[in-house]
């Protein structure tokens, strides 16, 4: 097999070396009865050019020369080619986790560099080195607040993800954690009065989106307000790292859990991703992740190691901060390079582009069906409600190539026939009119009647 | 090394020394060696109930975490709080360096320590001092 | 001599600054396209959300990112540079093709939410490894939800706790062996469970006894590492199982060490209930300085309703789709499906190995841990007699005699070319040197390890100090990290005024 590097005479060479008759002698351990005496029933051994091939073909079957309005929680932004040409170096895409400091400098200074850009980002004090992804970095500091605190249980807003919200549910059910929801109100922002009657004693957070599910900007300083006088933390999460650009960081949060998906991983069905946490010096230590501290070797030249570990799993075992050991460590190199790529000026030249595609979208989509939540400021993602039931639209345009915007029912009921759309800087106008063209066209006509789902209701 | 005799101990290498119905606790030489350099440590507030035998705190170094053991019940009315910003005191000199000032409940509890002599012939067969 | 000019200096060790040193007003490695759209007013459009400043984020130039990276990428050790004797990490290699696929355009563009009738290439690509898996495993049912393997400990966990609350008695314990990764512990405790130690026996298994006496109705599940982290088979297995379904519970087996096992055994075949897989160790997809990883969850038929949702079904129009009707699933554990690019570099793997080369692959890495424990045995203290398996745990005891430590002498191992073994865990091995080559070593690597750790074990004897004060060939040497705990600086901060 090609990835092995030894000859029959090596392996000869080696069983003679150990006393071994054969290699069965090795396996000997494992008692007869269990032992594999057949092949693996998987596929046969292809050669590299028969892999390709096979990928390809599932590639094509992907839905490739389609067009995607989709956000919801995964986005389409433009990958700067160096990204991949960096992470692909075999010293940082074979390179372990950087436990031996001493021959890991160069994973350590560029966590470093991340959580300092991070915390530029998000207004916050300290950052961690990568959560798996947006959703359990929610879940984590929803149980990090409660440590904090010592309080148990959690508000969460409506507007904050579905899928983050089951997250939360399922984090919480084994730890007895209780967690009511706070709906939205018109504007699409959270309902501060159902917060208000939500918050108890024991509150130890509140934890909401920003842009929320539906692309809208929330209130923070005004929800922050109703959680710190009730004594809870405020957790802030962000899906969409580019909104970051031109939308005030939520720097009244006390927690920050974010996606940065956004800034140049690629969609890929999902995963990976890039959840990182984000918070205030004075509850570091009850941080879960990786953190990367400066210090200086015994020459007195700066250097980087991975720091406060006794945090973690493998010295606090049973009592850790968390249970995370691997993380997302490549992919938030791919967040450093795309970070440093855009900096201080494209990362709000591309927001505000985000920012125009959108508008454009919301006003001709407004044309012909009701665009919701309008009162409140939005940043690349709306919601359209149409007569017609969004996935028969979705069809529609599904013949021409366009994937259309998310239907929400599955996950809104109240919200009728609506869909989420989103647009970023990769959205041409043309895509736009088209997608907004055949809306029209279904619109105008008389209701299908049809209610047609894709998948089987959650 | 030489114990002061007027501190009791505990088998977690806890010292405590009393007066009257008030204490002071402490870790010990032996406790600040088998750790290495000490890094943080996590005391509770003024006010808190410590219970005898029970954790009221932890102490770490870069890599490992000890659990802090009661040698009493009582009251916190005093926490050192040199120690949130100079752990390493600690190291320096752990038989002088107190943690945790308190009121005790039941100063009866105490005859469960170990004395000084009782701590270090423990002590020399614990870790072959 | 003549001097050399400073051009022929080696730039490895270049003391490349952080990239805000760099920074300058003005510099840019961004260019966005027109836009065709009109502009917008975004001080009308956000009005006192819109933020004015993005502080101290860097402007730099394209080739000051690749210089900078690429400095900094020559300061670290990689499996593409040598061998990473890490135990239980698995530390093999990671095969080009699998970046390729993973990075053709539908696999690596698609959008979870695209509708299924245009992803049934991804669907696939699951549903494939999803087969190779199970077959693999001897299990029934599988979920590649979870993100890496501490996150599959937690979903297979959640899996047990449904399990019994749905017979009426979620029960209050899990065993946990002394041997264990401290994932396992950190893991029960978040799904609400205590942890009770479970002791090994003088030949490093579990003692079978003790889990005789331990185990009762209040012990909903052993979590199990097989073979263990000293590397060695738990032969007494099927005891061992017996001994937990009499009493109605639940053997999770941690499939850290599978690489001793595919192709030679399958635990479902041993009574395994539940494990995890990583498949950033046995499988093949990078480590990328710590991860991504990718834990899928498999089980057997009992606990097939628990998985968390959705599971990828066949549907009656031939089609592949998302089944989310699950009532008794345990919910979600993450957004979306799962880590689906180590899910391609995963596959990929099983394709270029087939069934003769993933049998091979576990021969060798057996072959590969017993060669070094041979040509160590008698240099190093060797705690166990046990055979090994793909791993082999040493100790220091015989040169903690002259005052040097296992970290001691794996900071040496720096020196030789090599990145350290694990050092101190298992934690039932003090001072432990734990050793895992895999099946990616030819015989010269290992002879040159072996070698250096037979100099180092010299210098022990015969020059301690040069040990204590290694390493003396890097960047930097033994980093305060008793400075970094006390007054943990965790971002740059430009200099004031």
């Amino acid at each position: 097999m090609r990835y092995l590097p030894k000859s029959p005479a090596d392996r000869k060479a080696i069983l003679e070396a150990i006393g071994a008759g054969s290699i069965d002698d090795l396996f000997a351990p494992i008692p007869a009865q269990y032992r594999l005496n057949r092949d693996l029933k998987v596929p046969r051994q292809m050669a590299e050019s028969e892999i390709v091939d096979w990928f390809r073909q599932r590639s094509k079957e992907s839905g490739l020369e389609y067009t995607s309005f989709l956000g919801a929680g995964a986005y389409m932004h433009y990958r700067p080619v160096i990204i991949d040409a960096l992470i692909s170096r075999g010293e940082f895409l074979t390179a372990y986790t950087p436990y031996q400091a001493e021959i890991s400098q160069g994973t350590l200074q560029a966590i470093f560099e991340f959580q300092t850009m991070i915390c530029e980002l998000t207004g916050m004090e300290v950052a961690n080195a990568s959560m798996y992804d947006g959703s359990t970095a929610a879940a984590e500091a929803a149980m990090m607040a409660v440590r904090v605190t010592g309080r148990n249980s959690v508000v969460i807003a409506k507007s904050v993800h579905p899928e983050y919200r089951e997250v939360l549910a399922t984090y919480a059910q084994n730890q007895g954690l209780p967690v009511a929801t706070a709906g939205y109100a018109e504007t699409g922002r959270l309902n501060l009065r159902e917060v208000e009657q939500a918050i108890t004693a024991d509150t130890a957070c509140v934890l909401i989106q920003s842009p929320n599910f539906f692309g809208t900007v929330e209130d923070v300083a005004a929800i922050a307000e109703v959680a710190h006088k009730n004594g809870a933390l405020l957790v802030v999460s962000i899906a969409e790292a580019v909104s970051l650009g031109i939308v005030e960081p939520p720097r009244e949060a006390d927690i920050v859990a974010m996606e940065a998906q956004s800034f140049g991983v690629p969609l890929g069905f999902g995963g990976p991703y890039c959840g990182v946490i984000a918070t205030r010096e004075k509850f570091v230590r009850q941080m879960p992740g990786r953190l990367v501290g400066q210090t200086t070797d015994r020459n007195g030249k700066r250097g980087f190691v991975l720091t406060l570990a006794t945090r973690e799993q493998h010295i606090r075992r049973e009592k850790a901060t968390s249970n995370i050991c691997t993380n997302q460590a490549l992919v938030a190199l791919m967040v450093n390079i795309f970070m440093n790529v855009y900096g201080k000026v494209g990362l709000r030249e591309l927001a505000k582009q985000n920012l125009a595609k959108t508008a454009y979208a919301a006003e001709q989509f407004g044309k012909h069906a009701e665009v919701l939540f309008a009162r409140a400021p939005r940043f690349n993602e709306f919601a359209v409600r149409t007569t017609e039931d969004p996935y028969v639209i979705n069809s529609r345009l599904l013949g021409h190539k366009l994937v259309g915007g998310l239907p929400l029912k599955k996950f809104y009921p109240e919200l009728g026939n609506a869909a989420l759309w989103c647009c970023t800087e990769m959205t041409t106008r043309s895509a736009i009119d088209t997608a907004v063209g055949l809306l029209a066209e279904s619109e105008a006509e008389e209701p299908s009647g049809e209610h047609v789902v894709e998948e089987v209701a959650r | 090394m030489p114990y002061p005799s007027d501190l009791k101990y505990t088998k977690e290498h806890e010292w405590i020394k009393v007066d009257g119905a008030n204490a002071t606790i402490g870790i010990t030489h032996y406790a600040q060696e088998s750790l290495g350099d000490i890094v943080f440590v996590e005391l509770p507030k003024v006010g808190a109930e410590i219970t005898a035998g029970k954790t009221f705190g932890t102490v770490e170094s870069v890599k490992a975490v000890s659990d802090l053991y009661a040698p009493a019940t009582a009251t916190v009315t005093d926490v050192n709080g040199e120690l949130a910003t100079a752990p390493e005191k600690i190291n320096k000199d752990a038989n002088n360096t107190w943690m945790i000032k308190v009121t005790l409940k039941n100063p009866g509890e105490l005859t469960g320590l170990l004395s000084a002599a009782d701590y270090e012939k423990f002590v020399s067969e614990e870790g072959g001092h | 001599m003549k001097q050399m000019t400073r051009k022929a200096t080696r730039h490895v060790n270049q003391n490349e600054g952080l990239i805000f040193e760099k920074s300058s007003p003005g510099k840019a490695a961004w260019k966005l396209p027109p836009l065709d759209v009109p502009e917008v007013d975004t001080a009308e459009l956000l009005g006192a959300s819109e933020r004015k400043d993005l502080g101290n984020m860097p402007e730099v130039s394209e080739i000051e990112i690749i210089r900078h990276f690429t400095r900094l990428s020559t300061w670290n050790y990689a499996i593409d540079l040598g061998m990473y004797p890490l135990g239980s990490c698995t530390m093999k290699y990671n095969p080009r093709v699998n970046e390729v696929v993973a990075r053709l355009e539908g696999i690596a563009n698609g959008h979870p939410y695209q509708p299924e009738k245009i992803s049934q290439g991804a669907l696939r690509i699951i549903q494939t490894l999803s087969d190779c898996l199970l077959e693999i495993t001897g299990m029934d049912a599988i979920t590649l939800q979870p993100a890496a393997g501490a996150h599959g400990e937690l979903t297979g966990l959640l899996m047990v706790r449904a399990y019994h609350q749905a017979k009426g008695n979620p029960r209050k314990k899990i065993l946990i062996p002394d041997s264990a990764h401290g994932t396992n512990p950190a893991t029960a405790a978040m799904v609400g469970y205590s942890v009770e130690n479970l002791k090994s026996n003088e030949r490093g298994m579990v003692e079978v006894s003790a889990l005789e006496a331990q185990m009762n109705e209040d012990v909903a599940a052993l979590m199990l590492t097989n073979p263990n982290t000293l590397g060695v088979f738990e032969q007494e297995i099927h005891k061992i199982a017996e001994i937990l379904h009499a009493k109605g519970g639940l053997l999770y087996m941690d499939g850290a060490n599978m690489n001793a096992l595919v192709g030679k055994v399958r635990p479902g075949d041993f009574g395994v209930d539940v494990m995890h897989l990583n498949l950033h160790k046995t499988f093949s997809t990078p480590h990328g300085g710590g991860g991504p990883g990718s834990g899928p969850v498999a089980v057997k038929e009992p606990l097939e309703p628990f998985l968390p949702k959705p599971v990828v079904v066949l549907k009656g129009d031939g089609t592949l789709g998302f089944e989310y009707n699950r009532p008794q699933s345990v919910g979600r554990v993450r957004s979306f499906y799962g880590n689906f690019g180590m899910f391609v570099r995963a596959l990929a793997y099983i394709l270029a190995n087939g069934p003769d080369g993933l049998r091979q692959t576990t021969e060798d890495a057996v072959l590969n841990a017993n060669y070094i424990r041979k040509g160590l045995e008698g240099v190093y203290d060797l705690p166990y007699a046990t055979p090994s398996m793909h791993e082999v745990v040493f100790s220091d005891k015989v040169q903690a005699k002259k005052g040097v430590k296992t970290m001691d002498i794996a900071k040496r191992l720096i020196d030789y070319g090599f990145h350290p073994y694990t050092t101190a865990f298992p934690l039932i091995v003090p001072g432990a040197l734990m050793i895992e080559p895999t099946e990616s070593e030819g015989k010269e690597e290992m002879d040159l390890f072996i070698e250096a750790m037979k100099s180092i074990a010299q210098e022990v004897e015969e020059d301690p100090q040069t040990v204590l004060d290694a390493p003396h060939t890097t960047r930097v040497s033994r980093l305060d990290e008793t400075a970094a705990a006390r007054k943990p600086v965790l971002r740059w901060r430009p200099r004031q005024g």
